[in-house]
């Protein structure tokens, strides 16, 4: 029996099994296109921003005036010493959402629609993370900005400054992997949230985010030690406002790669298995 | 005999459920499959397998000659799939969403334009094709939802329960958007709670239950299976209810029932006897308000079939 095509219109796309090289440049294409599905749907609910564009300027507010005086005898000194790191918080809170609405699309029939097309089955996936990334530059603008207007300047030069605030970028969509797992595993999108909060208080929070290390309990200590957060908090400090830059941005890097090497696959595989 | 998909002894189990219990599913190219059955008989289940959503336990299945586990990137590259709930971004505009789906199945940015706009012409869109999604009709979701699913013009299209939920005007139009497509050498699975709607589309029919083919062939031959049409009258006066009955057990040879007041129905065989049952009441000077010939409904096939009605698997 004869099982094949004939006479039946059908497109001829490009052959996704082509070389390697032209296979990766494929689901580049694919997931930018899904980036841009993203980036619209965030641009049509502005909304959607209100998380990463308030939320910074309320803990800055909370923490500066609040206990700046207490912690640092100064509120202008404290707002340089916690901008930089309430930065990565800030971005790193803004990455859940991307766990949160992938976990709310799969339920929909739109990724049922994706995954019958032809592409590869981590370009919905990437194009999420991608596209979820403005939410991290608006969060970073709008931090920038406030802490400009109540004093906060930025001491070194131009390009450490952008190249602290890619490094936070950067280590934030690593993160987003972990979130994207959660989105795909989890049932609801409210646990997916709350997982990832409880993911997150530890590892922002337990970090010289709001006091040196040297004030905090040994246990403590051992925590920050080994928490990557607190490695990029250093870099972004140092990056913004001076000070030794050390092996922070190095080990910050080799943590965002390595989070990315576990989780984008294993996200992957997830994705590529639920019904 | 060239077929465009084929399914052979699929089973699927969800936990304890079995959605699928050992199900064969094939059409020849350029026809239409209907595959009819009541809510959870495990239409839905079928047809994700066959579309690479899903992995049957047991049993395979290709499509255009390719396997749907092994080769499960050349069979998407054949298929459409239009889901029960219109799967559309909300958020994007009737063109976005179709020039996206261009754009993933390699067409260029204007090739993808074009099409779009050529679809979106062809289901009546074209006014709504800048405004979100989420703005439109449950109709014209549907509507863009199966443009959706025709952008990469596929050889092999899934529809499952295309028409649930729409009016019947809106049913007719989708009716002949199922027809052009075939005539353009398509081949269409459709799924349906409707033998209405299975009778006109399909060439062949497979009845599902539980999980099981419990019927296969043209619908001709399933409504002789389901005991064939019903002619159903409501004389204007009810007092001449009795002679109307005594019509139709003439021409049917068979008694009557009385499903309702003031109603008659009985069960025939002969394709004649509608025009007979006209001829005689007319001829007897009785005016009725009512008088239909009509096909079983699902239940009736199923009653036919299982000697149950059709219900929910649980």
């Amino acid at each position: 029996m004869t099982t094949t095509i004939e006479r039946v219109p059908t497109i001829t796309p490009t052959p996704p099994s082509g070389p390697p090289p032209a296979r990766a440049f494929q689901v580049a294409r694919h997931s930018l296109a899904l980036a841009r599905r993203s980036l619209i749907k965030t641009i049509r609910t502005p909304e959607q921003l209100l998380d990463v564009t308030l939320q910074p300027v309320m803990f800055v507010v909370i923490f500066v005036y609040l206990l700046g005086g207490a912690i640092a005898g100064s509120q202008t000194v404290y707002l340089k010493f916690l901008l930089p790191a309430i930065m990565v918080q800030s971005v790193l809170f803004a990455s859940v959402a991307t766990g949160f609405s992938l976990n709310t699309d799969v339920k929909k029939g739109v990724f049922d629609r994706f995954r019958s097309l032809p592409i590869a089955r981590s370009a919905p996936l990437i194009g999420s993370v991608l596209g979820d990334m403005v939410r991290f530059v608006v969060s970073i603008g709008v931090l920038l900005g406030f802490g400009y207007a109540i004093g906060f300047r930025i001491t070194t030069d131009p390009l450490s400054a952008i190249g602290a605030c890619l490094l936070v970028i950067f280590f934030a969509s690593a993160i987003t992997w972990i979130f994207v797992l959660l989105g795909v595993i989890m049932r609801e999108p409210g646990a997916v949230q709350g997982t990832a909060f409880l993911v997150l208080f530890p590892l922002t929070f337990g970090t010289n985010m709001m006091v040196p290390t040297d004030t905090l309990p040994g246990w403590l200590q051992a925590w920050v030690k080994i928490n990557p957060v607190a490695d990029v908090m250093d870099a972004a400090r140092a990056l913004l406002t001076g000070g030794p830059v050390g092996d922070t941005v190095t080990k910050s890097l080799l943590w965002s790669v390595g989070i990315i090497v576990v989780f984008a696959p294993l996200a992957v595989r997830f994705y590529r298995r639920r019904v | 005999m060239s077929l465009a998909f084929q399914a052979e002894g699929l089973v699927k189990r969800f936990g304890k459920t079995t959605a699928l219990a050992g199900i064969d599913l094939a059409a020849e190219q350029g026809t239409v499959l209907g595959v009819l059955g009541p809510n959870g008989a495990g239409k839905t289940t079928a047809v994700r397998i066959l579309a690479t959503l899903l992995r049957a336990d047991e049993g395979r299945a290709t499509v255009g000659g390719y396997d749907v586990v092994r080769s499960a990137g050349d069979v998407r590259r054949l298929i459409g799939l239009t889901g029960q709930y219109a799967s559309v971004d909300e958020d994007l505009t009737g063109t976005q969403n179709l020039v996206l789906i261009g754009e993933l199945l390699d067409l260029r940015r204007r090739d993808a334009r074009a099409r779009a706009a050529e679809l979106l012409e062809w289901f009546d869109l074209t006014e709504a094709a800048n405004r979100p999604a989420k703005t439109y009709s449950g109709g014209m979701r549907r509507r863009l939802d199966l443009a959706a699913s025709l952008v990469g013009r596929p050889a092999v299209i899934y529809l499952d329960e295309p028409t649930t939920g729409l009016d019947p005007a809106k049913r007719e139009d989708m009716w002949g958007v199922v027809r052009s497509l075939v005539g353009d050498g398509s081949t269409v699975l459709l799924t349906t709670q409707y033998l209405e709607e299975a009778d006109a589309l399909a060439d062949e029919i497979s009845v599902i239950d539980h999980g099981r083919v419990i019927a296969h062939g043209t619908p001709a031959q399933l409504k002789q299976i389901a005991g064939g049409q019903t002619i159903l009258a409501r004389p204007t006066d009810p007092a001449r209810l009795p002679e109307v009955a005594a019509i139709l057990t003439a021409v049917a040879g068979r008694e009557t029932e009385s499903p309702a007041r003031g109603v008659v129905t009985v069960p025939v065989d002969d394709d004649r006897a509608f025009a007979t049952v006209v001829r005689r009441i007319d001829e007897a000077g009785i005016s009725v308000m009512e008088l239909s010939l009509r096909l079983p409904s699902l239940d009736e096939v199923f009653f036919t079939l299982t000697g149950a009605p059709a219900e929910v698997a649980a």
